[in-house]
């Protein structure tokens, strides 16, 4: 069942979207011209393209929308952004989108999921992120199967040296947490 | 002897009636204002019927002012002049108040509404009995006229005005008349050939006794006012003697200077040092381009000048300025193609096969540089494969935000062209397709019926970049088919991309020569969008064809005809009124210091020597009071807006205040300071 | 010139080669690098997929801690860069998020005053703030002979480039300029500017696989010695990741990919060894050896050849 976000008095899905995200007004005065899903590198694996998204969201599909793995499969490339004939801030529509997939537990079979938390994990732990730590963590509770494949590519890694199994930690790791906190706070993040 | 006042407040509907209180403001104006004796509110003002109440208390109540508190003076101001001279009373001796967008359109305070409406009419009353009565100023209209470009909206302008018995300027900065449409090869939805229905009209202008053409002229600067301009032209020096030159064409023939011609041919032809845009220009005289010639730039060659027959060569030929008095100008200067190399992700000017829509013109042109075969950039090659990208450099915040109106169904004509010309497959990639004049939409039908192909995708990229098998040594467009709703790649041999119409990179420079000011995009302004698309805010000026706005052959023309139309009535009318808004100078007060005279932005302050004193030419001065408020000796007042007037004014708005603060009733200005939220 | 310098996580663990090498070529060419004190990860394209207003504020602390007498922070590293920047631009342009994020900051002890920094990219503090004359006179090894595609992937050039006039978005010239004074051949690349997938090793390898053998066909097209970058992640993708595109699709990709800063170091004369050589999988050594300190023939045998100039051709459009 679609909301048509004109005849609604209701904050439409779109309102949320656009609230959600600087700039995002814009989003508004999308033609559908469709530059941004024809320069997508990934926009032929996407199941929608990102300009088949903003029109779901304008028709108020909310599930359809944070269930798509399209912005998932966004790698910040920000090709759709400097081509954008209206100056949609798309890239960042698509960083909402990933927050509240994520917040709403929408998008639990993604990878990209698990990537991003498992390194914010070690971001909270020391301040920095630890690759090794990072991509072990992710291929044993995700990927196990890759470890197989992986393995001589980590090894090649490590004997060229650009493999480091300790990882390195901020000084003042309270202070990050005391930012992180406030900022979390004032941004109403759980 | 006391002044007799009628006050009349427009509720024009509810725009004005809805917010404010239009009895109450009628009875307080009636109640309290000196010299009023006659008050009314009316639905509608500017009606036949309230311009009646006017007409009719005039004789009735013998009134000796009239107040009319409405709308923008912008609207009706000339209403209430003329309904109040219709009723025997000098027309300025009427004052119009805007109590709608000062008032009710910017506010829904109601109280506050109605309090500012009081203000606003004190001050109109206050101000109404200072007023002096003016006539306004006939000046004579000079039956000559300068149209400024001959493309083919100057040029339908220039046909129309001579054709109605005057002379008329017809100044052309480039050799040759025609504009772009000389450079088409067929024009939509007709497919008439461009040529074929343009050198008709101009060969009409060549031979038409009231046409003065002035080509490879440009237009310095201009001066006056309407119906009285001076205009000085630059005509530059085409370094051929005209009257000898009979147009034999050897000199182009012998020139060895072979120079890629980037106006005419859009770059992908050539031309020589000296040479005619086109062979049927007009006027037929070539023109040496200085730049270029091996004589000017090395001091060697004048092969022209050797086998020129009668000896109509003359490398030493200067430019001449010339001033001409006319009554009128029409700028239809025209526009210029966008540089699709902005567009760097769609790769012209870096790959060989991507082309400007102008130059495929060319290359369609049976004249043009490959004899009107459709070819690869190697000047041989058939295309199998063709693609159109609409929409490049239009639409596009990025570029210009605003659609160019032709691009689409030039679009079809080309996807026509390739069809009739090649075995060619060919795609049109668009967003819309905008087909909405008489004939544009069954054109797309025909093309859909030819075999055109069509994706709805604003293009994303234009590579050379192969990527999957079948793409190599092609070019490949990609762009989300969003009818389909997925991603495509389409390689083909030619591109042609549908660059947008710009304004001319003079455009300002020109306005500003002649008063005319530009939109945000560049265009000309009009002086009303829908109700007055040829006349701009100086009378006198007009604006025709593209320059105004992007837009296809038959709106030019029409402008073109409307132009001339509103000239000629000028014309025939043989005088035109000033107003009588205009500063003087007290001799007696000025003391020649000339401050007045930089001030003057219009140029309309004279200085005699002799006298020592400064003097205001009324014909050229617009009223706007800035050497008013100069002089140093308050030697000079402006007729409608004297100190007396603007005073009594401004007491006038107070007025109304005081006195609500001294009764303590609806003076809601006083409290809030005098600020509306 | 003094730069706050922000090597970023991957420039201490699998890019070590980009920060040994940034720093040996800065020292070379006078600019002095400061490292920012404790300095925290940026949040690459992570921080931000989950927190909005923590992921910037993670950015907001390093910017925070630079020294209040620099002026300007270079980052080699493309994301870091980027997160920098659009931190920075939208603490100034949004007044509302900046001056919570101010509030976040004030609850660790600290402030930043948006839009008081330069924020810049390691490759345009070479090729614009040094630039052609200061980089000819320091050369003492031409890398003449060696054929490079020059890489720059997404977030060095897009969306907002490095300060003032940003190189073109689409079809950069910083590293193609720089190279040439190097001496370099710098073939025609047209997908320089295209991604190289990001993290889509770590979540599809059909999909990156893909993503990655289109950058290496048309390097080996236009027959590329090396794929020179200017990010760690498009580095990593292109050379560990090389021989399984080779086993996805049967091909036999063998370049070697390089940063930018090492190629430059070797044509400044400093030593391969000081330089981060040898980190790389795909070993560049022989390809070096084989190259460098060649005449560059008057006729490449590989490079495209030029047909005569037929008389029917068009012109192109003018270059101006």
């Amino acid at each position: 069942m679609s909301d048509i976000s004109a005849l609604s008095t209701e904050p439409s899905f779109l309102d949320e979207v656009i609230d959600a995200t600087s700039g995002g007004d814009r989003l508004r005065s999308c033609l559908q011209c469709g530059t941004c899903g024809g320069s997508c590198p990934n926009g032929s694996d996407m199941d929608h393209t990102p300009r088949a998204l903003f029109a779901l969201i304008a028709a108020g599909e909310r599930e359809e929308v944070l269930s798509a793995d399209a912005p998932w499969f966004c790698v910040s490339c920000y090709a759709c952004t400097v081509r954008c004939p209206r100056k949609i801030p798309i890239t960042d529509l698509m960083y909402t989108l990933k927050r509240i997939a994520a917040r709403e537990h929408f998008a639990k079979k993604q990878d990209a999921v698990a990537l991003a938390e498992n390194f914010n994990r070690f971001i909270l732990r020391y301040g920095r992120s630890f690759e090794f730590g990072i991509a072990s963590r992710f291929y044993l509770t995700r990927k196990l199967g890759s470890i197989f494949s992986l393995g001589p590519l980590g090894i090649r890694m490590m004997r060229h040296g650009r493999l480091s199994l300790t990882p390195s930690k901020i000084e003042n790791l309270a202070q990050l947490h005391a930012i992180l906190d406030k900022a979390r706070e004032l941004g109403g993040e759980s | 002897m006391a002044e007799k006042v009628g006050v009349y407040i427009c509720h024009c509907g509810s725009n004005i009636g809805g917010v404010v209180d239009c009895p109450e403001v009628a009875k307080w104006a009636r109640e309290n204002l000196e010299d009023v004796v006659v008050s009314r509110d009316y639905k509608f003002m500017c009606s036949a019927l309230g311009q009646d109440l006017i007409k009719d208390d005039i004789a009735k109540e013998g009134l000796t002012r009239v107040v009319v508190g409405a709308c923008s003076p912008h609207l009706h101001e000339k209403t209430f002049r003329n309904a109040s001279k219709a009723g025997g009373l000098n027309p300025y001796l009427m004052q119009m108040t805007n109590l709608r967008e000062h008032v009710s359109w910017v506010t829904a305070d109601k109280a506050a509404a109605t309090g500012k409406s009081k203000s606003l009419i004190s001050g109109a009353v206050h101000r109404v009995v200072h007023q002096e009565a003016l006539a306004p100023m006939p000046v004579p209209v000079n039956d000559h006229t300068l149209v400024v470009g001959a493309g083919i909206a100057g040029i339908q302008a220039a046909l129309e005005i001579a054709d109605a018995g005057y002379h008329v300027y017809l100044l052309e900065r480039e050799p040759s008349i025609g504009g772009h449409m000389a450079k088409f090869d067929k024009t939509f939805p007709t497919l008439d050939c461009s040529a074929c229905i343009l050198a008709p009209k101009m060969s009409d202008i060549d031979q038409h006794e009231n046409i003065e053409l002035l080509t490879y002229s440009e237009l310095e600067s201009l001066s006056g006012y309407v119906g009285n301009f001076k205009a000085n032209i630059r005509k530059r020096p085409r370094m051929v003697v005209e009257p000898d030159c009979t147009g034999c064409g050897l000199c182009i023939e012998k020139c060895p200077k072979r120079v890629v011609d980037t106006e005419f041919e859009a770059g992908i032809g050539y031309r020589k040092a000296i040479y005619r845009p086109f062979p049927q220009a007009v006027p037929k005289i070539p023109v040496i381009d200085v730049e270029n010639c091996t004589y000017f730039v090395r001091g060697k060659c004048k092969a022209c000048e050797k086998f020129c027959p009668t000896g109509a060569v003359d490398f030493k030929q200067v430019e001449e300025v010339r001033e001409v008095d006319v009554g009128n100008v029409i700028l239809a200067t025209g526009w210029k193609p966008f540089d699709a190399r902005r567009v760097s992700q769609y790769g012209y000017g870096r790959m060989a096969n991507v082309f400007t829509s102008l130059e495929f013109e060319r290359m369609c042109n049976s004249a043009g540089p490959t004899d009107g075969k459709i070819v690869m950039r190697d000047g041989v090659t058939e295309p199998k494969s063709v693609a159109i990208v609409h929409c490049v450099g239009s639409r596009d915040e990025n570029y210009n935000p605003y659609c160019s109106g032709v691009c689409c169904m030039a679009a079809l004509k080309f996807g026509h062209l390739v069809l009739e010309k090649t075995d060619a497959e060919v795609t049109s990639f668009y967003i819309d397709l905008r087909t909405n004049q008489k004939g544009y939409e069954e054109f797309y039908a025909r093309l859909l019926d030819e075999g055109m192909n069509f994706v709805r995708g604003k293009v994303a990229e234009i590579t050379d970049a192969a990527r999957y098998p079948g793409e190599e040594g092609k070019i490949i467009l990609q762009a989300e088919d969003t009818l389909l709703g997925r991603q495509r790649r389409h390689p083909v041999d030619m591109v042609i991309l549908m660059g947008a119409l710009e304004p001319r990179d003079d455009s300002k420079e020109l306005g500003i020569k002649v008063g005319v000011s530009c939109s945000m995009d560049g265009w000309f302004t009009e002086r009303h969008p829908k109700l007055d698309p040829v006349a701009t805010m100086t009378d006198g000026i007009f604006v025709a064809g593209s320059c105004q706005g992007p837009k296809d052959i038959p709106a030019s023309v029409a402008q073109g005809a409307a132009a001339a139309a509103r000239v000629v009535g000028m014309i025939n009318r043989k005088s035109v009124m000033v107003e009588p808004v205009v500063a003087s100078i007290n001799d007696e007060k000025c003391s020649g210091c000339r401050i007045c005279n930089t001030l003057c932005p219009y140029g309309a302050i004279t200085f005699d020597v002799q006298k020592s004193l400064s003097g205001i030419e009324t014909a050229l001065c617009k009223g706007c009071g800035t050497c008013v408020s100069g002089c140093p000796a308050n030697a000079i007042s402006g007729a409608h807006f004297s100190n007396a007037q603007i005073e009594a004014e401004l007491d006038g708005i107070l007025f109304e205040i005081q006195q609500g603060a001294a009764t303590g009733e609806g003076a809601p200005l006083a409290e809030k300071g005098g600020r509306h939220e | 010139m003094t730069f706050a310098y922000y090597p970023g996580c991957s420039l201490e663990a699998s890019s070590e080669a980009y920060d040994i090498s940034a720093r040996a070529v800065c020292e070379r060419l006078g600019i002095e690098l400061q490292e920012i004190p404790d300095w925290n990860c940026c949040g690459a394209t992570e921080a931000s997929a989950l927190g909005y207003l923590s992921g910037h504020a993670l950015v907001a602390r390093n910017l925070a801690l630079v020294d209040k007498s620099l002026k300007d922070v270079v980052a080699p590293c493309a994301s870091c860069f980027l997160n920098l920047k659009k931190t920075d631009k939208l603490m100034k342009e949004d007044r509302k998020i900046g001056g919570k994020l101010a509030e976040a900051l004030e609850a660790g002890g600290l402030a930043y005053e948006p839009g008081s920094l330069r924020i810049r990219h390691l490759l345009e503090v070479v090729h614009r703030d040094i630039g052609h004359d200061r980089i000819q006179q320091a050369v003492v090894r031409p890398l003449t002979g060696l054929r490079i595609a020059p890489y720059y992937g997404c977030q060095v050039v897009r969306p907002v480039g490095d300060s003032g006039d940003a190189d073109d978005p689409e079809q950069p010239q910083a590293m193609d300029e720089l190279f040439s004074w190097l001496g370099a051949t710098v073939v025609d690349y047209p997908v320089k500017a295209h991604c190289c997938g990001g993290h889509m090793t770590q979540i599809s390898t059909e999909m990156s696989n893909e993503l990655l053998r289109r950058l290496l066909y048309t390097a080996d097209e236009h027959q590329a010695d090396i794929i020179v970058c200017a990010c760690p992640m498009c580095q990593l993708n292109l050379d560990a990741y090389q021989g399984k595109v080779n086993n996805a699709f049967n091909t036999a990709f063998d370049v070697p990919i390089l940063f930018f800063s090492q190629l430059l170091g070797l044509a400044l004369g400093i030593e391969a060894d000081a330089l981060g050589f040898g980190k790389e999988i795909i070993d560049s050594k022989d390809v070096l050896a084989a190259k460098l300190d060649q005449e560059e023939t008057a006729e490449t045998p590989s490079a495209p050849r030029r047909t005569r100039r037929v008389s029917r051709s068009l012109p192109m459009p003018k270059k101006d």
